[in-house]
This record gives structure tokens, sequence and C-alpha cells, in this order.
């Protein structure tokens, strides 16, 4: 084979190999683009839907562009469908939950990371033992005791049951753990008392940690759904959720406030993915190794 | 030796260790209570509690004694054909959702991890679901679904007919498919969290020596990516044994119980038949499916540790 032919050759293959790159590349993008209609295609067709008229969600063919958009829905779901109130309730009871997890995380991780105590182990156990038992299995019990206590229809039921966790002691624990015990000396020689170590030096370093212990219990604390449903009838406690099962029943002639509704539902979750993305996928990703 | 026997300064540095000591633990003390006070009341109380609420049947009428059954409730709720069913269709729930849910996230994952232009938008739309709560997604897809003007009736040719919700045969298909969208924000997120520990060199050493997309895949991510895809199944499993939000919304256990999950199971039990003792016998059988799965879990996390170092 001449030295021309040859090229000529590597060339054919070079050529060939681009096509290919090519060819992979647009179909990675027909999949990808399949794939993200299958996720969004719901949510674009609530959004359209919740600017449409009745009428219009009605009319076939379906409109899959609002040219007139009807704004009105919003303002009826967050007046008349009240969920200005139950955003208000579920950002009240999430905001108690996820600082009273965090605090009694930090406290009881700090004490099972640095102080010496009797039972240490044992209670540590006991700690992680929490996590086997899912409120899934309790919540029956659970309401009987809320009932008992007089909490029923009070921010306290929706609370207070979740102002600890197993899960996020053992999380902030760990972190703790992870602090070169030679600064933990340092603090010591320098006089730093527990208060201003912890302050100081170790809540600072774990804050990754408690940043994905917030994000996690944000999620949990916002979705909930079974808890509030059997410890509050009153309207004034409503969470979001709970709220959108009573917008789900509205008849046709309001159907539209119904999607804009569960619009104004997700948005609070949504803007903070958009803002929060990577603590997000921390937070989701430590909570994901729970039981 | 006794404390007599030494000298004085030694005496009084023991007692300061002591103190100091006994306010260490004072403090611990302190901090963990709150806690421990939560746990105690709703996690460790109302566990046994439901033990024994098990071992007594309620009364028929509200006001009469509880009658003591010993384990005679556990073998007769355990074995009646209700808690079959139930058992039968949250077992079906669980085998639709988990591991399709899985597939598609690491399908999208892997499609997301290369560096191609705009990019970024897609994995936000991937992770979008995420911003859905079960509650969201559930009363999009009820809304979508009505007979006379859901967007999803018409695309599925069945208008005219009675909802996909409301027909045995579908019902817990359609419930499942709602499962899996919800949860695909989730599962596309774990799943590109494990492909970040994929090193990329590997990737190009493999495409070197002349594998395919396919075989990479095969043979570099799938076994690079198992302890992420181990965790995500029994995870999964654990939290769609706990399903409830999607029944209640979308079909309440029906049509013909063919929806019928354990913990809506409980949840009618408690609160429509005022039966206890069953959602109590209930309870402990998910406890113990949740245990066998957590066992199974704890079991892997070991080995990989061992693996690893």
């Amino acid at each position: 084979m001449s030295a021309e032919a040859a090229a000529l050759d590597v060339d054919r293959i070079r050529r060939r190999n681009r096509r290919r790159r090519r060819a992979a590349v647009a179909a990675r993008y027909v999949l990808l683009t399949v794939l993200a209609v299958i996720v969004f295609f719901p949510i674009y067709v609530t959004i359209v839907n919740s600017l449409l008229t009745p009428g219009q969600i009605a009319r076939r063919p379906p409109t899959l562009f609002p040219t007139h958009p009807e704004w009105s829905s919003y303002s009826k779901a967050w007046t008349q469908g009240n969920l200005g109130r139950y955003l208000l309730n579920s950002f009240i009871v999430t905001t108690v939950i996820v600082v009273g997890q965090v605090v009694t995380s930090i406290a009881a991780g700090y004490a099972f990371a640095f102080l010496e105590f009797p039972f240490r182990r044992t209670i540590f156990v006991l700690f992680l033992a929490t996590m086997m038992v899912p409120f899934e299995v309790t919540f029956f019990t659970n309401q009987a005791t809320v009932v008992a206590l007089g909490w029923y229809d009070t921010y306290l039921a929706l609370t207070v049951p979740f102002l600890a966790t197993g899960f996020g002691a053992f999380l902030v624990r760990q972190a703790f753990l992870a602090i070169p015990p030679p600064l933990r000396d340092a603090a010591e020689l320098d006089g730093a008392g527990h208060w201003r170590f912890a302050t100081k030096v170790a809540v600072p370093l774990a804050r990754p940690s408690i940043a994905a212990l917030a994000v996690f219990s944000f999620f949990g604390a916002f979705n909930q759904y079974l808890w509030p449903l059997i410890v509050t009838k009153d309207e004034r406690l409503r969470t979001v959720q709970i709220g959108l099962r009573y917008l789900r029943g509205t008849q046709i002639d309001q159907i539209n406030v119904t999607f804009a509704g569960t619009v104004l539902a997700a948005l609070p979750l949504f803007v903070l993915l958009l803002l929060f993305q990577k603590h997000l996928v921390r937070g989701l990703t430590a909570g994901a190794v729970k039981g | 030796m006794t404390a007599i026997d030494l000298p004085p300064e030694r005496v009084a540095a023991r007692r300061r260790n002591r103190a100091r000591k006994r306010r260490e633990a004072l403090l611990a003390y302190l901090l963990i209570s709150p806690a421990l006070v939560v746990f105690a009341v709703f996690v460790f109380y109302p566990f046994a509690k439901n033990i024994w609420l098990g071992l007594y049947r309620t009364p028929p009428f509200p006001g009469l004694p509880k009658r003591y059954a010993a384990y005679d409730q556990y073998a007769r709720v355990l074995t009646s054909p209700e808690f079959r069913g139930s058992l039968r269709t949250t077992f079906l729930f669980v085998a639709m959702t988990v591991p399709t849910g899985l597939l598609l996230g690491l399908l999208m994952a892997v499609l997301a991890h290369q560096k191609l232009r705009g990019i970024a938008i897609y994995r936000t739309i991937f992770s979008s679901t995420v911003a859905t709560s079960i509650a969201v997604a559930s009363v999009i897809f009820f809304t979508l679904l009505n007979p006379q003007v859901g967007l999803l009736t018409y695309l599925l040719g069945r208008e005219g007919e009675p909802s996909v919700l409301d027909d045995p045969r579908w019902a817990l298909v359609a419930v499942a498919g709602v499962t899996i969208w919800q949860n695909l924000g989730l599962s596309f997120i774990l799943m590109s969290a494990g492909l970040q520990g994929v090193p990329d060199d590997l990737l190009e050493a493999a495409e070197i020596d002349g594998a395919g997309a396919w075989g990479r895949f095969r043979h570099v991510v799938v076994p690079l990516l198992s302890p992420t895809i181990f965790f995500a199944t029994i995870v999964g499993s654990i939290l769609a044994f706990q399903a409830f939000g999607q029944i209640d919304l979308l079909t309440q256990g029906g049509p013909l119980r063919k929806t019928n999950v354990i913990v809506y199971a409980m949840y009618d039990a408690v609160f429509r038949q005022n039966n206890e003792g069953k959602a109590a016998v209930l309870s402990v059988a998910l406890f113990a499916i949740t245990l066998v799965l957590t066992l199974i879990q704890l079991r892997l996390l070991e080995r990989r540790v061992t693996y690893e170092r």
C-alpha cells in the first residue's frame, strides 16, 4: 500500500469515526429529550391548564398552549381555596420541625461525640433503634396519644413528634467525630469551655452535614400527609398537602383552580430546588442512607 | 491504697476530677434528654403499645372492655384473606414501582452525565419532580384522569368510560405510575450522585479498549454503582411499603380493594372500622417487613465497608 493510500485510509476512518460520534451525540439528545418530555409533560400540562378556563380545558382536541392566559384561577386558589393560609401553616410547621431537629441533633450529637457519660453506648444504640421503627408503624397509636394529651387540632400535635430524629443525631455525631483531635486539644488548652468549642469550632466544621440534615428534614416536614390528616380537622391548622385533598374534590367548573392550587403547593420546593440544587443533592443522598 | 495515704494535694485533685466527670455526665444527659423524651413518647411507647394492642380484641362498640385474645388475634388477622390480599397488593406495588423507578433514574443519570451543550437544563428537568410531594403528584394525575375533561383520559382513549382509577384491572397500575413519576427526581439525583464516584479515566480507558456505550455501562458503570443501586433498592422498597398518600388521594383502597396497601388498610381499620386491634397486628407485620429490609441493608453496608478497607 502506498503512503498516499494509507493516509487516505486514515482520513476515511477518521471521518467515519467523527460521523459515528456525531450520530451518537444526536441519539443521546433524542433519548434525553424523550425522557425530559415524559418527566415534564405532566408539570407543563398542569401549568397550562391552570391558565385556561374550564371550558377551554374540556375542548377537544386539547389546548396545549394558553393564548389568553387566565390568571384568576390563582387568586381563586389563594383566597377561596384558602391556599395562602395553608401554605403559611406548612411553613410554620416546617420551620419549627427543621429548627427543632437541627438543635436536638447538634445537642445529642455533641454529647455522643465529645462527652463521657455512663450508658453512652446503650443510649446511642437506642437512638439508632428509632430508625428501625417507621412512623407508619406507630401513627394511629401516636394519634391516640396526641388526643389524650389534648393536643388534637394544635400546632403541638403537628410538630412535637418530629422534633428529634435518631438519623439527625447520628449524622451530626459522625461529622463531629471527623473533627481532628488536635483541634479539640488546642481549644481545651485555650481554656475554651464546651459552649465556645461547640459554637466556634465544632458546629462550623460540621456545617455541611447540618445543612444536609436541614434540607432533608425540610422536605420530610413540608411533604407530610398522613400525620396532619389524622391530627387536625380545623381548617385554620390545615397544611397545604391536606388542603390539596380538599381542592381535589372541586367541581369541573373549578378545575383550573385545582391546577393552580397544585402549582402553588409545589412552587416553594421548586424555588428551593433551583436555588440550592447542590445542598439538596447532598441532603437527599445523605437521607437515603437512612433506613 | 486508700485516700488517707495520699498527700492532700492529690486527694484534692482526684476530688476535682470526679466532680468534673460528674458535671460532664450531667451536661451530656441534659443534651440528649429532649430527643430521648420525644423518642420515649412517640417511638418506643407506641411501638410497645402496638404489640400489646395486638393481643386484645377491640370491642365492637366503643366503651365495652377490650378482651384478651392472646395470640389468637395475630393468627386470625394474619391468616385472613383480607390481609393476604393487602399484602399481595403491597408487594405488587413495590415490585411495580421500585425497579422501574430505579432503572429510569439510572438511565437519566447516565445520559445526563456527559458534558453536552444544554445538559444543565436536562438535569434540572430530571430532578424537577422532587419538588412535587406525593399529594401534589396525586392531585395532578387525579385531575388529568378526570373521566370527563382529563387530558390523560383523552390521550388514553378512555373518554366516556369510567376512570382508570375505578377500573379494578388498572387502578394499582395507575397508582404505581404516579408513584414512579413522583420519585423520578429523587431516583435521578441519587443515581447521579453515585455516578460522580465513577472515575472518568476508567470510562476513557474502557473506551480506548474499544468498549461501546453499552459495554462501558454494563462492565464499568453498573459494577461500580452497585452499592448505590442496592441502597436505592432497599430504601425505595422500605418507602414503597409505607405508601399511603397516593392511595388516599387516588383510590381510597378501591376499587374492590385492589389498591388496599398495608398502611391504608391500617388507616381504614382504625378510622373507619374502629378496630385498633387489627391495625396493631398489621403494624407489627409492617414493622417485621421493614426490619428484614433494614437488616439486609446493614449486611450490605458491613460487607461494603470490609471490602473497601
